[in-house]
């Protein structure tokens, strides 16, 4: 499978709050009119400077059309500990509504890995290296999940080997912790 | 080979005689809980994936609150206690804890050990990042999402990995003006925000025997800060005592400890004396400065509160600073439980009550709930909708965590937010 889209870089402890701020809590993602509402203002809470690195200030979601709650950016490039925080399974549900496929990061907090991973949002890839100061926010990347590696468009930095996805890749193949406990017989 | 804690705990529940760090493990989940925040959303998987007609595990060990978004007037926060409500009413759910009620109790990890909910040797998953709080009675208690909180409804069970344990131990007196939080800053500080990333952490030691319970829950409160996956102390006579009087329940269970040749992550020892009241500044709870060195930092805002800083003893802590004196900083209190608030009129101090002292003091007093600890919404009591500048008892301090993004949180002891709130600036609070 190969994931390709633009690149939206952020630095390290990316928490949930600026995922996807507690004011929106309110909202109940089982509401398809609600869940919409959670891409609108996915990563909303990120400091203006750190919105987009390296230079920041660059939109994740144009607020300009109400009715908009998609990004351009289909690939999070992210430091260490990303989705350090609460364990609102919102903030990668946010990620997913807002049209991300896959993030990329040095290290997760273990709650947003898993909500990740069980809810079947995004993928949650990691890459030994420090992708945050090697990529630019709007470079065109392309992921491999055979590998699982990335590739930079027009860039001379070559294939970069990510990390396996180990113990949980059943669970993703399978899409999510319901779709993995049907496949082992646990549930009907 | 020897086990922790911990593992004993998950071995236990997965019918296993040994387990080792790395494994994955299918476990029986003695109580899950969820609350306003997290609850319809999970009620809304539940419902989708087992059917409109499904019915959860078991009705006596879903344990439904309402805790977070509580005292306001918008509309959708109102709909999701109706959301846990309706829940609660076609599933014969024995413990919900309702807004607005006289079973109306405030912040879950405060309340559900005061209900009795919280058994050592047990497992306790939560949809919140802050369930390993109830480490404290020596059970394995964790924050969960909720596609896993619906998945644990409807089977009682979930897949958990293993964790290696970091072992954290004090030994000696704590100064009298030095609290249990600031032991966990200081050891926040040390290993960063992700130190114990997939980790247990376990609190150990004669200073942590000497603790009082409601002092350990702050420990195993803010594991969670350093990526934890929970935070755990061995059970002994204190957590008992507690149980005589909360536990209703009349379940048998067991006091665990490590084997004796159980394998530690790594070992990290603090002399107690050495610990100083300190700091986490913005925006991060690994930030880490001892009060004294941000003498002179003024402060438009203190916040007394949440699960981290919202119990009855560190009501009396604040409140044992305050008395005789008043606040030059704007000062809000919020008790975390119904029983917190009740103890502010019962506990006294030079024949004043906890409440009065506050009051004399001229901080502003709201009601139980987890108000302004995560923001929430505009109308939420101490929300920070400004840029200013507030020393909490709370968390976590990452952008916006309290409102406004460009606020400035900074996290302290009860005991330091009075001082500073005396001061109007940051405070060590052994000059008072």
């Amino acid at each position: 499978m190969i994931i390709s889209g633009k690149a939206y870089v952020l630095g390290d402890n990316v928490d949930t709050d600026q995922i996807i701020p507690a004011e929106y809590l309110m909202y109940d993602p089982s509401r398809a009119d609600e869940r919409r509402l959670f891409g609108r203002f996915a990563l909303s809470g990120v400091p203006a400077e750190q919105a987009g690195l390296p230079d920041g200030k660059v939109v994740f979601v144009d607020q300009g059309d109400e009715e908009n709650s998609r990004s351009e950016f289909g690939v999070i490039i992210a430091g260490k500990n990303f989705g350090c925080g609460s364990s609102r399974e919102h903030a990668p549900l946010a990620l997913a509504e807002a049209g991300v496929k896959a993030v990329v990061a040095e290290s997760y907090a273990r709650i947003f890995f898993r909500n990740a991973v069980n809810g079947g949002y995004v993928l949650p890839l990691e890459s030994p290296r420090r992708l945050c100061e090697m990529i630019r926010t709007g470079q065109e990347v392309e992921i491999n999940m055979a590998g699982p590696s990335l590739k930079v468009a027009d860039s001379q930095k070559g294939t970069i080997e990510l990390r396996g996805l180990g113990d949980v890749s059943a669970i993703i193949e399978a899409g999510g912790l319901f779709a993995y406990a049907e496949q082992i017989g646990m549930i009907r | 080979m020897g086990m922790t804690i911990t593992e004993k705990i998950l071995a236990e529940h997965s019918g296993r005689e040994q387990v080792r760090p790395g494994e994955i493990v299918w476990v029986g989940v003695d109580v899950l809980m969820t609350h306003d925040v997290c609850g319809p959303a999970s009620i809304g998987i539940f419902h989708e994936r087992f059917g409109a007609e499904a019915k959860v595990f078991d009705a006596g060990k879903v344990v439904v609150i309402g805790d977070h978004y509580i005292h306001t007037k918008d509309e959708k926060c109102l709909r999701n206690v109706d959301v846990l409500r309706d829940f609660v009413k076609e599933q014969g759910i024995r413990y919900f804890y309702e807004p607005g009620t006289e079973s109306y109790r405030g912040v879950c990890h405060v309340a559900l050990p005061q209900e009795g909910h919280t058994r050592p040797g047990e497992i306790l998953l939560g949809t919140d990042s802050h369930t390993c709080t109830h480490g404290a009675f020596g059970e394995l208690a964790t924050g969960i999402g909720n596609t896993e909180a619906a998945f644990v409804m409807g089977t009682g069970k979930l897949w958990l990995r293993v964790p290696e344990t970091m072992r954290f131990v004090f030994d000696g007196q704590l100064d009298e003006r030095v609290m249990a939080k600031d032991m966990i800053l200081t050891v926040i500080g040390d290993i960063g925000v992700d130190g114990a990333n997939y980790r247990s952490m376990e609190f150990t030691g004669a200073t942590v025997k000497d603790c009082s319970m409601e002092e350990r829950m702050t420990l195993c409160n803010m594991a969670v800060e350093a990526g934890g996956k929970n935070g755990i102390i061995a059970a002994d006579e204190k957590v008992e005592q507690y149980l005589a009087k909360h536990d209703k329940s009349g379940k048998k269970y067991t006091l665990l400890g490590n084997d004796r040749d159980a394998k530690f992550a790594s070992v990290h020892e603090y002399d107690a004396k050495e610990i100083e009241p300190m700091v986490a500044r913005p925006h991060s709870p690994a930030n880490r400065a001892t009060a004294r060195s941000l003498k002179g930092v003024s402060i438009e805002r203190v916040y007394i509160g949440s699960c981290t800083g919202g119990k009855t003893t560190d009501m009396a802590a604040a409140a044992s600073l305050l008395v005789g004196r008043s606040v030059k900083a704007e000062t809000f209190v919020v008790p975390a439980t119904v029983q917190v608030d009740n103890d502010l009129d019962e506990q006294k101090i030079d024949g004043q009550s906890l409440r009065e002292i506050f009051e004399r003091a001229g901080a502003k007093i709201g009601r139980p709930s987890c108000a302004a600890c995560l923001g929430g919404p505009a109308d939420t009591f101490g929300r920070v909708n400004e840029p200013l500048r507030c020393v909490s008892t709370t968390n976590r301090n990452f952008p916006g965590r309290m409102g406004h993004k460009g606020a400035e949180i900074f996290l302290a002891s009860p005991m330091t937010a009075a001082a500073s709130a005396i001061r109007g600036e940051i405070t060590d609070p052994r000059e008072i």
